[in-house]
């Protein structure tokens, strides 16, 4: 709601002060055709009264409902009812005190026509001020909720490229390279490919797109290769999926943060050799993807490690399809089970033909 | 000779640092570590002069791993670990390498080493490294002990309460006692003052096993808890208990 015109100090003294000088105007010309100075004050302090009443309403019902179309044809039919009835009223209070005064009354059935149509001028030019005015209020609000906006998607961008370079992942793998470098140039150069080609894919990646299974494994085995190149004395993976669940499509990059969790969930959380599987099958009209790392029950507490990586999953797979239920987790003695769930949602099945 | 110590994750974070130190023949690695396990072994039987330390490795940290040596030798960390936490241990350890470091920027920390190796170094150092250390927040739900020479890991949520034993604090769980090196004050300042509270000068109890508060003698209360322990309550400790139980 925009703030009215009449709410700024300095708008209410300005319009205090013209109808001030048009009482005056008014008075003087009452003066000149030779009415008493009391009478003249009177009828133009009760004419402007009203006439101001008629402004103030006009520009309040602009600020509820500003027309859109034929606003000016709209502002002359409002001005004309308003100065109608303002005038009416006017005439009605003044006969109602002059009632007595025959010459008076005389002057004022004379100036009838005069006194409507300046009643009309000054609403409707107080109605294309309140216009203007509040066409200006709303298109600054748009341009400001158009900047809070882009403020904001620029803020989820930012973060999500942080999240998507992973420093830790990339400072760690240089340094992999770094002494590669020295000992095995050969291998440090595949290295540098491999992790170009696992940075380029995450950057082109769009968090709306949908991408087939086997196009996201492919980019997950880059990945598991890099770290495997870091952990290979205790790093093993493997990836088990069949004919029919490759074709099916996926939110881009979402099994990313799962396998990075299963990863780091096995190889910090124990201290022996591990192995990450990656399976995926179709149940139904579902894909349902299975990861499962080993774990140290003891020492891990009540599956709270897991959350960090989880909870952005989740968050996604909620604003994706509005359930909770398609990310869950399960312990199986000393194996982490994340299981997750998508629904070909028409879209996708279109697409895949 | 000087002895020194890789403990680190990563084979290949290691074998660069052997490489760098291929330059000073006056260094000699003694033995590599893949955990912080293996270090506290390996340090205990080397006595080494000098350790590299990741921070980030399998079952505990490099932090907790200093906690369980006595005397730990001087540690230069070796670590990808963001710049925020790099910037508290900048005053307490000799010296931290981002990873990848350039040999310039190792030899540097080599010699500021070698430099201050020869002027005692206060004893504050190493406490005041550990302190900094024990506000990561994942010490906070863990406390990592060492017993007979093994090393537990106990979740926070399995302490009934802990006790003042001279210069040692008793960590009472369902397993039985566990003696750590620290001060009540310490922990209190670690732990979740939302489930720990400092209920006597004594004693820091854990919320959730506390059943009910009896009255003990003239302005003192005893917490019974689901274990059947009892746990001494002073005045102050019982305002505060209360506090936190909503009470």
């Amino acid at each position: 709601m925009p703030v009215s015109l009449l709410n700024i100090k300095k708008h209410r003294w300005v319009f205090i002060a013209g109808f001030l000088l048009l009482t005056a105007i008014h008075a003087q010309i009452l003066r000149s055709l030779g009415l008493d100075w009391e009478t003249a004050l009177w009828d133009s302090a009760v004419t402007n009264f009203c006439f101001a009443a008629g402004c103030i309403l006009m520009t309040n019902t602009l600020r509820y409902y500003l027309p859109r179309k034929y606003q000016y044809i709209i502002l002359v039919v409002w001005s004309v009812t308003l100065s109608t009835a303002c005038f009416f009223i006017s005439k009605w209070i003044l006969q109602f005190i002059f009632n007595a005064e025959q010459p008076y009354l005389e002057i004022l059935d004379n100036s009838m026509t005069i006194r409507f149509w300046v009643g009309v001028l000054i609403i409707s030019w107080i109605g294309i001020v309140s216009i203007l005015w509040y066409r200006q209020q709303e298109s600054s609000e748009v341009e400001k909720r158009k900047a809070d906006t882009e403020k904001l998607s620029r803020d989820a961008e930012l973060y999500k490229l942080r999240q998507q370079l992973q420093p830790h992942f990339l400072f760690n793998s240089l340094n992999s390279i770094s002494a590669l470098a020295g000992s095995q140039p050969e291998m440090a150069r595949k290295m540098i490919h491999q992790l170009s080609e696992f940075l380029r894919g995450t950057l082109r990646k769009e968090e709306h797109q949908w991408v087939t299974l086997a196009d996201e494994l492919q980019h997950l085995t880059l990945y598991l290769e890099i770290e495997k190149v870091r952990f290979g004395h205790r790093l093993s993976t493997s990836i088990v999926s069949d004919e029919a669940s490759n074709g099916f499509r996926l939110p881009s990059m979402l099994l990313q943060p799962i396998v990075e969790n299963a990863i780091k969930f096995g190889l910090y959380d124990t201290t022996d050799s591990i192995i990450v599987n990656i399976s995926a099958k179709v149940e139904g009209d579902q894909l349902v993807i299975e990861v499962k790392n080993p774990f140290d029950p003891s020492t891990s507490g009540p599956l709270s490690g897991t959350g960090f990586g989880l909870t952005s999953v989740q968050r996604r797979l909620y604003l994706l399809f509005a359930r909770n239920d398609l990310l869950a987790t399960k312990a199986e003695g000393n194996i982490f089970i994340t299981t997750v769930k998508i629904p070909q949602h028409d879209q996708s099945i279109t697409d895949r033909r | 000779m000087i002895k020194a110590l890789l403990i680190d994750d990563e084979p290949l974070a290691r074998s660069m640092v052997k490489e760098y130190l291929q330059f000073y023949p006056q260094i000699e690695v003694v033995q590599e570590c893949n955990d912080g396990f293996e270090g506290v072994k390996a340090i205990m039987h080397h006595q080494p002069d000098i350790i590299f330390l990741d921070i980030q490795m399998p079952k505990i940290s490099g932090f907790e791993m200093l906690e369980l040596v006595e005397n730990p030798p001087a540690v230069i960390f070796t670590t990808a670990f963001d710049e925020y936490a790099i910037k508290a241990f900048e005053n307490n350890a000799v010296d931290y390498l981002l990873k990848p470091f350039s040999k310039e920027r190792f030899d540097k920390a080599i010699s500021k080493w070698l430099d201050q190796k020869n002027i005692p170094q206060p004893e504050s150092v190493n406490a005041s490294l550990l302190e900094t250390a024990a506000q990561l927040p994942q010490q906070s739900r863990r406390i990592v002990v060492k017993i007979a020479g093994r090393i537990r890991i106990i979740p926070v949520d399995d302490v009934h309460f802990l006790e003042a034993a001279d210069d040692y604090v008793k960590i009472h769980t369902k397993e039985g006692s566990f003696i750590k090196n620290r001060t009540m004050g310490n922990f209190e300042q670690v732990l979740d003052p939302q489930q720990f509270v400092r209920a006597h000068r004594s004693y820091i109890v854990n919320v959730q096993f506390i059943t009910r508060l009896d009255p003990y003698e003239k302005e003192s209360y005893l917490a019974i808890l689901k274990t059947g322990e009892q746990v001494p309550v002073s005045k102050t400790g019982y305002a505060k208990l209360k506090k936190v139980l909503g009470l």
